[in-house]
């Protein structure tokens, strides 16, 4: 199991060292400060939102999770610096990542 | 270390025609022996190539077209600013003996592969640069107020400096309408404030202080290096409204030449997209935070060419690769008093930025007579 065999599957979670439990962003195999192996933590994480901008309908937004990594998602409703959201669809496509919130 | 002096460059126009890399690249190190016929080929130790192309061995091929056999060949990418990282490089092998005179040649064509960064999947699907450029820009209007059409001057600015360049790609002047009537990317991006990918090429001969001065009587001198990277990744950026990887390259580089940004009489600044010069003015020191567009507009008002002199990359075309090594040669042309129309008076002490990845990454040097 690794961050993008889950994420292929429409599941998000967050990339944590196994040996000093710091939180790995973007996702590697090993922790970027011990070299510890990384594990993945479940769970329905919720995320804040950080800026946002426009293009035709569909907004695209900061949001930062855990208070340490960030991600751009898109997001169809009217968006507010400091909202929270939930990940409501995620998944790999062309090689690269996607994710949607609400 | 060594003293390291620019003792020669050329360059191409910037364009968006259709090119072979190998071609551009021929182009501006010709154009550099025709500007200066007292080197010797046999004196190149080294040939550096700045460029995102996936070409191979760019640097034993123009080597090879240009007749030259040196010790050292090979080629640097770090995108946007490849080519004041391959100065940095040049610098290095000089200073430390290594190497006595290098030609550095950077290029790109405006299909450039370096524009997307696939790594950076942080973004999601937001790859393009107009994304985190939009992120920048509003996050810096929320923060200081600031309107769009205070941003356009930017680029009415930069557009009006290019014309006086005759390799840029620019060669129109645009008012603030213009700008804001341009075709809308996103709700805080139009097409006027960006910079455009395109084909160019740019050239430049370091050499050791006794090589420097039999080239040339006008030398000009690297006396301060700053760089810094932060991350790979835009989203790992600690503030999107300043740039940290600039404000720290800036504090490297003009610590190494004892200098402080009061000093700077010109300065070429990586303007990627219109937010990103209040920005990088505020993060090298020449204006206070949220204070940079009252330089700009101070410098548009009086017509002073201070920053940005040959119009930056918004009116100059960024070719990625030949980009650091074009604003070093528009400073060393400052500064020995040679940028005809743009010229800055009493240039003596000039500063380049050149950044890249999202402002992750940057390089600042500082030149002097």
């Amino acid at each position: 199991m690794n961050f993008e065999s889950e994420l292929s599957k429409g599941k998000f979670m967050i990339p944590e060292c196994s040996v000093c439990k710091k939180i790995v962003w973007p996702p590697t195999e090993f922790c970027d400060d011990c070299f510890g192996p990384v594990s993945l933590k479940n769970g329905e994480f919720e995320g804040k939102i950080i800026e946002f901008s426009k293009q035709n309908n569909d907004y695209f937004c900061i949001i930062e999770f855990e208070s340490t990594i960030k991600i751009m998602a898109k997001m169809s409703e009217i968006p507010e610096v400091g909202q929270m959201v939930k990940i409501s669809k995620c998944g790999i496509s062309n090689e690269g990542y996607f994710f949607y919130v609400n | 270390m060594l003293k390291v002096g620019i003792a020669a460059y050329g360059t191409t126009p910037f364009t968006i025609d259709e090119q072979k890399i190998e071609s551009v690249l021929l182009k501006s190190t010709k154009n550099l022996f025709e500007n200066n016929s007292k080197i010797n080929k046999k004196d190149i130790d080294a040939v550096l190539v700045s460029t995102n192309n996936n070409s191979k061995y760019l640097s034993p091929i123009l080597s090879e077209m240009a007749g030259i056999q040196p010790k050292i060949a090979h080629s640097i990418e770090s995108l946007c600013n490849s080519g004041t990282n391959s100065i940095v490089s040049a610098y290095s092998y000089i200073a430390s003996g290594l190497a006595e005179m290098i030609l550095i040649s950077g290029a790109e064509r405006h299909d450039s592969p370096g524009q997307i960064l696939q790594w950076d999947n942080s973004r999601g699907e937001f790859k393009h640069p107009i994304f985190w450029a939009s992120i920048f820009t509003k996050s810096y209007k929320r923060e200081f107020s600031i309107s769009d059409e205070r941003l356009a001057v930017v680029s009415v600015k930069n557009h009006k400096q290019a014309k006086e360049n005759p390799n840029a790609y620019s060669n129109k002047t645009y008012t603030v309408q213009d700008v804001m009537n341009s075709k809308k990317l996103t709700d805080d991006l139009k097409l006027l404030d960006c910079s455009r990918p395109c084909t160019g090429s740019a050239s430049i001969i370091l050499a050791t202080e006794e090589l420097t001065k039999n080239i040339t009587d006008n030398p000009v001198w690297i006396t301060g290096i700053g760089q810094k990277t932060t991350s790979a990744s835009f989203t790992k950026n600690k503030s999107f409204t300043s740039m940290e990887s600039t404000k720290l390259a800036a504090q490297s580089a003009l610590k190494m030449s004892n200098h402080t940004a009061n000093d700077i009489d010109v300065a070429e600044i990586h303007d990627a997209f219109s937010v990103c010069e209040p920005m990088a003015l505020e993060s090298l020191g020449f204006s206070d935070y949220g204070e940079g567009l009252d330089l700009v507009d101070e410098l548009y008002e009086t017509n002073n060419f201070k920053i940005n002199p040959r119009g930056g990359l918004i009116g100059s075309g960024h070719p990625l690769g030949a980009t650091g090594i074009s604003q070093t040669i528009e400073i060393t042309q400052q500064l020995q008093s040679n940028a005809n129309n743009r010229q800055v008076d009493d240039a003596n002490i000039g500063l380049i930025h050149n950044m890249s990845a999202a402002a992750t990454s940057s390089t600042v040097l500082v030149l002097e007579k």
